[in-house]
């Protein structure tokens, strides 16, 4: 009778050893990839993986775990910061970024600004060469940096300050002219723009070819990028000290964690802070802080945030430390205005202090600007960012001590992009801004009237005034004087209600040493090694 | 029947055609264009225009849909936005990577749930059907971004049967399923659990019709009026099921591919929806709805295999 | 065969499912704190007597925020089930008893929604209406009548022709009460089922949804939102996804094991 119950028991029984035989073939091969440093296996009856992986080395090789995928790799175009990252370690631009924000010579090694501050001429460093071995010479550069004015894109630039390019010339053989229609200090940022080899440009996301000190070797979409270390790069004091990195493409943050407790990941950079007690044992847990403003952002358009006294009520009307204390443990900087505390140069600690919270003072600025009840308000996050959604559920909370009712919207990513930071389509929302070009500039100049990028579509004359003025001005002294009056004018004005830079941490195996943090979209790999 | 077949056939092309139109529209509809993900957030207007020029992005819907289509039936599936490359180049390892998965789970599925179906439907009400009524609704009840980072959890971090890395294919076939077999348990599980339910519940009514009770009555035991009149019947809801799990599996499977990091088709079609990339969207949908609509073709077709009746003029 | 006469799976699935309505009832009029209240000394505190559930990551009290958000998925998933079951049952019988043309388009079609990626139908729907609990159930509510008609078509096919039928036919009965009145009885346990399976999948989905980041508002949470959100601090903080995640299997497991012992009942298949 049974006889059927028996046959499925055997299917079952022959599918399970097929399973366990698969399992089992597969241990031999895989132990070569096997990290030594994982311990004894937790169960003994098993033939596991980990029990045979005793002695192999893992050679000088490391690899990282990053939470975007890398999508176009153009170097020129670089639109994420999650690419940038990455490409810092293969490109050099006639500059490059360093650790504090300023610029150092890179494939250039001089330059020189015109008093007139159109005209940038740069000495081209001798023994550059790219990772086909062959030598940088002016025509790859001219080439290069046509491209990004949008020689291959016809005539858009690719990037947009290139817009302000007039004429690229070489006089000789050693030097490079750039000609300015606008004079600017800051288009040296510009110039980290990646130099790539004369007429690679249709077929650089393949060829992948630059003067970095590691250079491509493969990349598979959604898993993983390998570079290795180029033998030839100019500057032997600072080659890559690994011989090979894989940058590995894991989309979530507990994988991201599990990797690393389970050996296959090294260094995790960008996770939040409250996984700090989950790490904090087996790795080396470095802290920094994001390099951008979130902010509670208002839609200085729209009734009633077109009024500045309900703009300042609802400053009072929330705890900014109370925000940071929520959503990054205390460990954020409050910024209290438009900059981040990494452009120490302009950054003014003391806004910050300028809105203490302040329920009486708060419900009496209602009052006069006519809404002594409060009113009712939405506010748009993002929902992939967990820190922007938890700051608005915190901001909602302490609104209602003064009468305002918000509601949360979560929205897709690119919905936000399209509706909220194109379309301008909404009262308030929680995100975070950076500069893409990590100057002070970018920081500042989308609270101008008529400025793109104004989506809190805040207008005030005297600020415009100021900003033109400092961007007008040759002068670094007189400018970074200029910029401040600006913050301090925002502030004053409650043009959004600035919260914080926010913390993340790096976490890293504990037998690597030499991480730097850049106050740039830069990984630098090649300063990172095994310790002797 | 030949005939009918070719109708079906016929049907099944509208269906692909129909899916192709409903994801084009769907572009129109939600807000978002591929320009954010390509150039970046801060893109200026004039680059915005020149990137739309160029892709075509400032025509009709209609007329888009149009270039798409012919180009579609000659082979040439576009080009990605995102990753600027050809769509077919991008696709073809995800689909491998994706199709494998899909094996593996549904290997895992046959293997798990057919003898507990069999077997909790021999004794209704026995020890063996109760524990089994309770465990699969457990397993049911998971969400599977749990499920998942569970498994990975127990048997990378506690019992270390493997690392949590993705194998490829090139590093060779063994090492590859192995790899697999846990995101595999991930999604097999669920729906695992589901089979045995609807097989047991298939089953119990079956033995409940009328014929099976003549069967009895004409002296045959139970084993052999299940064997021999009620599995036919009772498999066809579980063919159903299987059948369109397959083309679940293939587009379900996400979230696993997620959090196991695995490059397969589901993760690649949610980014590209998140980038607007619609050439690769357009090919994914279509491909996956091709998978399910064939699914779906041939278990109409196991019908009329399983079960004369349906059979007609 | 022995006869049972108690039914254990009514016994049990009536008893969990009686206490999560309980459970879901008592979060509608009480909760021991306001779910959306955040205190800072609170934040990430274990399970304690002032909070049997532990506080999340913003100090809010886990347990009010499970009582609140049952609620929330209870009525989710059981309007998406209406909504995916009623048309499902009405054009998969429909089609199947009637076949023909007008069977192999609508087939067709659910096919073509069945096939079409949920993320992106979601995002259309939502698009169009806006988000908010509402859409977010008919969103979900299409997506679950594919599966519904399909099995329902299924077993319509089996019966159609058989003897009982025939002769309902041959006395005259009006098609619509074949239909409902002679076949429908019949896929009952088959239906049943289904319609267990679907309110698990229910609120899977709604979950599933909150985790792809195009839920709810998040304001008034649910169990879906609320794993989602633990999603970050599922090692750190493994109370804020234990304790919603059981609140969620023990209203499913309720409902699985009532249907079971109704269809057990009805059926008498345990004889």
């Amino acid at each position: 009778m049974p006889k059927f119950v028996k046959r499925a028991l055997l299917l079952l029984v022959v599918l399970a050893m097929l399973a366990v035989s698969l399992y089992g073939c597969s241990t031999g091969d895989t132990q070569t990839t096997l990290d030594p440093t994982e311990g004894v296996s937790g169960s003994g009856s098993e033939p596991t993986a980990t029990a045979q992986s005793g002695e192999l080395p893992k050679g000088n090789s490391v690899t990282v775990g990053i939470a975007q995928d890398l999508s176009n790799l153009d170097p020129q175009l670089a639109a994420t910061a999650g690419i940038r990252e990455v490409l810092f370690n293969i490109f050099e631009g006639l500059v490059k970024a360093s650790p504090d924000g300023s610029v150092i010579p890179a494939v250039a090694s001089d330059y020189e600004l015109s008093k007139d501050g159109k005209t940038y001429t740069f000495t081209l460093r001798e023994g550059v060469t790219f990772h086909d071995g062959k030598p940088v010479t002016a025509e790859d550069v001219i080439y290069s940096l046509e491209r990004c004015a949008g020689s291959e894109n016809e005539g858009t630039p690719l990037i947009s300050a290139f817009s302000n390019v007039s004429k690229i010339s070489a006089p000789d053989e050693a030097h490079v002219v750039i000609e300015l229609a606008e004079p600017s200090l800051e288009f040296l940022y510009s110039l980290t723009a990646a130099i790539i080899p004369k007429d690679s440009g249709p077929t650089i996301t393949d060829t992948m070819i630059g003067t970095g000190p590691f250079r491509f070797v493969s990349y598979a979409p959604q898993d993983n990028l390998v570079m290795e270390k180029y033998d030839g790069y100019w500057n032997q004091e600072k080659a890559a000290k690994l011989d090979k990195v894989t940058f590995k493409i894991i989309t979530d943050t507990n994988a991201l964690v599990i990797g690393l407790k389970g050996g296959t990941l090294d260094l995790v950079l960008h996770l939040p802070n409250t996984l700090e007690n989950e790490v904090k044992d087996e790795f080396t847990v470095l802290q920094d802080t994001m390099k951008l403003v979130q902010a509670l952002y208002l839609n200085n358009a729209v009734e009633p945030f077109n009024n500045e006294l309900v703009r300042q009520a609802m400053y009072y009307a929330i705890n900014v430390d109370e925000i940071i204390q929520f959503v990054c443990d205390g460990a954020g900087v409050a910024t209290g205005t438009s900059m981040y505390p990494a452009q120490s140069r302009y950054f003014l600690p003391e806004l910050a202090d300028n809105y203490q919270q302040d329920v009486e003072k708060a419900k009496e600025l209602l009052a006069q600007a006519g809404y002594p009840d409060g009113f009712s308000m939405t506010i748009t996050a993002p929902s992939n960012y967990t820190q922007h959604m938890d700051a608005a559920q915190v901001i909602i909370e302490q609104l209602k001590a003064v009468g305002i009712t918000a509601e949360l919207i979560p929205v897709e990513w690119q919905s936000w992009v399209d509706d909220v930071y194109r379309g301008r389509n909404y009262q308030s929302t929680v995100c975070a801004i950076a500069a893409d070009d990590m100057t002070a500039r970018e920081m500042l100049v989308r609270y101008m009237s008529d400025n793109r990028k104004n989506f809190i579509a805040f207008q005030d004359e005297e600020f415009d005034q100021v900003l033109t003025q400092a961007l007008a001005s040759l002068d670094e002294e007189e400018q970074t004087t200029l910029y401040k009056r600006a913050e301090e004018i925002l502030n004053e004005k409650a043009a959004s209600l600035w919260i914080q830079d926010m913390c993340e941490l790096a976490v890293m195996n504990p037998d690597l040493e030499g991480f730097t943090f850049y106050c740039t979209y830069v990984l630098d790999m090649s300063t990172i090694g095994y310790k002797q | 029947m030949g005939k009918a077949l070719l109708k079906r056939l016929a049907l099944l092309l509208g269906t692909l055609l129909l899916v192709s139109v409903l994801a084009f529209t769907a572009f129109s509809v939600i807000p978002g264009d591929p320009t954010q993900a390509v150039l970046g957030m801060e893109a200026t207007d004039q680059q915005i225009a020149a990137f739309r020029a160029k892709h075509g992005l400032d025509l009709p819907v209609w007329e888009r849909y149009g270039r798409w289509l012919s180009a579609f039936v000659r082979g040439d599936f576009g080009q990605s936005f995102k990753y600027d490359k050809p769509v077919a180049e991008l696709v073809i390892s995800q689909i491998q990577v994706t199709l494998m998965l899909a094996t593996v789970s549904f290997a895992l599925i046959l293997a798990i749930s057919l003898p507990l179906g069999l077997i909790a439907a021999r004794r209704p009400g026995g020890i063996v059907d109760r524990a089994v009524t309770v465990l699969t609704q457990v397993t049911m009840s998971v969400p599977n971004f749990i499920m998942g980072i569970g498994l990975m959890f127990v048997f990378a971090l506690v019992l270390k049967w493997f690392r949590p890395e993705y194998v490829s294919l090139e590093q060779g076939l063994g090492p590859h399923l192995a790899f697999l077999v846990y995101p595999a348990l991930a999604i097999a599980l669920p729906k695992s659990a589901m089979t045995v339910k609807l097989l047991r519940g298939s089953i119990l009514g079956e033995l409940d019709q009328d014929y099976i009770r003549t069967a009895y009555s004409k002296g045959n035991s139970r084993g052999s009026a299940l064997r021999r009149h009620v599995l036919r019947n009772a498999m066809i809801p579980v063919v159903t099921f299987l059948a369109m799990a397959i083309g679940d599996i293939m587009a379900g499977s996400i979230v696993v591919e997620q959090v196991f990091g695995i490059p397969g088709l589901g993760r690649m079609l949610i980014s590209s929806i998140g980038n607007r990339d619609y050439p690769v969207v357009q090919a994914i949908v279509v491909l996956l709805a091709a998978v399910v609509v064939g699914c779906n073709f041939l278990a109409d077709l196991l019908y009329r295999v399983m079960d004369p009746r349906i059979e007609r003029t | 065969m022995k006869v049972k006469k108690k039914s254990w799976y009514l016994t049990i699935g009536g008893i969990l499912t009686a206490c999560m309505l309980a459970f879901t009832a008592t979060g509608l009029f009480w909760t021991p704190y306001s779910p959306t209240a955040m205190s800072a000394p609170d934040r990430n505190a274990p399970p304690s007597a002032a909070h049997p559930f532990g506080c999340d990551q913003l100090g809010r009290d886990v347990l009010s925020r499970t009582l609140e958000g049952a609620g929330s998925t209870l009525t989710i998933a059981l309007a998406v089930l209406v909504v995916g079951a009623v048309c499902g049952l009405v054009i998969g019988a429909l089609c199947g008893y009637y076949g023909g043309v007008a069977d192999a388009l609508i087939m067709r079609l659910c096919d073509a929604v069945a096939a079409f990626p949920s993320v992106l139908l979601a995002l259309v729907v939502l698009a169009l209406t806006g988000p908010g609990k509402y859409n977010v159930i008919g969103a979900l509510g299409v997506l679950f009548i594919p599966s519904f008609a399909r099995l329902v078509r299924g077993e319509f096919l089996k019966y159609r022709d058989r003897d009982f039928v025939q002769s309902a036919r041959l006395m005259g009965v009006s098609q619509l009460r074949i239909i409902f009145i002679h076949i429908l009885p019949n896929i009952w346990p088959v239906l049943l089922s289904g319609l267990t399976i679907g309110f698990n999948n229910a609120v899977l989905a709604e979950a599933s949804m909150s985790y792809l980041g195009i839920g709810v508002n998040a304001t008034e949470p649910s169990l879906g939102y609320m794993l989602k959100d633990a999603q970050g601090v599922l090692f750190t903080l493994p109370w804020c996804t234990i304790f919603p995640a059981l609140a969620a299997i023990l209203l499913i497991l309720g409902v699985g094991l009532l249907g079971e012992g109704i269809r057990e009942r009805m059926g008498g298949t345990a004889a």
